[in-house]
């Protein structure tokens, strides 16, 4: 079971509205890499991953609903205060269209979520290995938010979130060591 | 409903989501070094004084948690603002 706690992981502050930069970040919020993808992989994969490992997938699994909620407190922000017209010349007119100013899980380009974002395959390394992938391209994607926006404050808390893409591969690098570990130590048996 | 938010309120969130990472981040290591004493001492230490820290926001500020994790004054605190994204 999951409890919710009213409180943010980290502090979002945004220092003016804006749309284009919000159009970007949904990337984060229901694209390929982005954070749902992320903990819905992660939680996914926790009943058929060796016991050795689930604790650390349900653990990094909440954090990115974490930052999911950090994700949509960026974009609620950015565009809390945009005119339609604002949000058109924005390139969010056709998102306007259809949710007016209403979060919506898809990607930067408007394609909605769907489950063929996450690979499950049942081989614990191969799954680690999609894992450790994901933090990484996560990382690359908001390295490339973070350089396409002056907002010094949003990108504080983006910067908050790309460092956390490199502690989850790095544990996952861990993970992958200590399934290999345990697989030689039974083949010596 | 809408609560004023001073600077002590921004203060004293800033301080449980700093307890909190620490805690997030031990949490995550011990997960992959299960016998790590040290972080477990530190962890343990951790935990215990963001639970009073999580007691003073709450006391003064209302539930962080709900299913009964928290406690409530009346009226029912709960749904009061702010939710995180409106601070």
């Amino acid at each position: 079971m999951w409890i919710y706690e009213k409180k943010l992981q980290y502090p979002v502050r945004v220092s003016k509205c804006c749309p284009r930069t919000a159009k970007y970040l949904v990337e984060q919020y229901g694209g390929a890499d982005g954070e749902l993808s992320a903990a819905l992989r992660y939680l996914n994969q926790r009943y058929t991953i060796p016991d050795k490992v689930v604790g650390l997938l349900t653990d990094i699994g909440t954090e990115e609903f974490a930052h999911l909620e950090m994700i949509a407190t960026m974009i609620y922000k950015l565009t809390k205060d945009a005119t339609p017209q604002q949000l058109q010349e924005a390139g969010l007119g056709e998102h306007y269209a259809n949710h007016d100013s209403a979060l919506y899980y898809n990607n930067a380009a408007g394609v909605p979520w769907t489950a063929a974002y996450i690979a499950s395959k049942g081989d614990p390394l191969a799954d680690l290995y999609e894992d450790i992938a994901a933090e990484e391209k996560a990382r690359a994607t908001y390295q490339w938010i973070i350089d396409m926006t002056d907002d010094v404050d949003l990108q504080d808390s983006l910067k908050f979130l790309r460092e956390r893409e490199i502690v989850h591969a790095m544990r996952f690098k861990e993970a992958v060591e200590i399934i290999k570990a345990d697989r030689d130590t039974k083949k010596i048996y | 409903m809408n609560k004023k938010l001073d600077a002590n309120y921004y203060s004293k969130l800033l301080e449980l989501q700093q307890l909190d990472f620490a805690l997030v981040e031990l949490t995550l290591y011990l997960d992959t070094h299960p016998n790590d004493l040290q972080a477990i001492q530190q962890f343990n230490q951790l935990a215990q004084q963001r639970q009073q820290c999580a007691h003073q926001f709450e006391m003064q500020y209302g539930p962080l948690l709900q299913f009964g994790h928290s406690y409530s004054k009346y009226p029912w605190q709960w749904i009061e603002t702010p939710w995180p994204w409106q601070v």
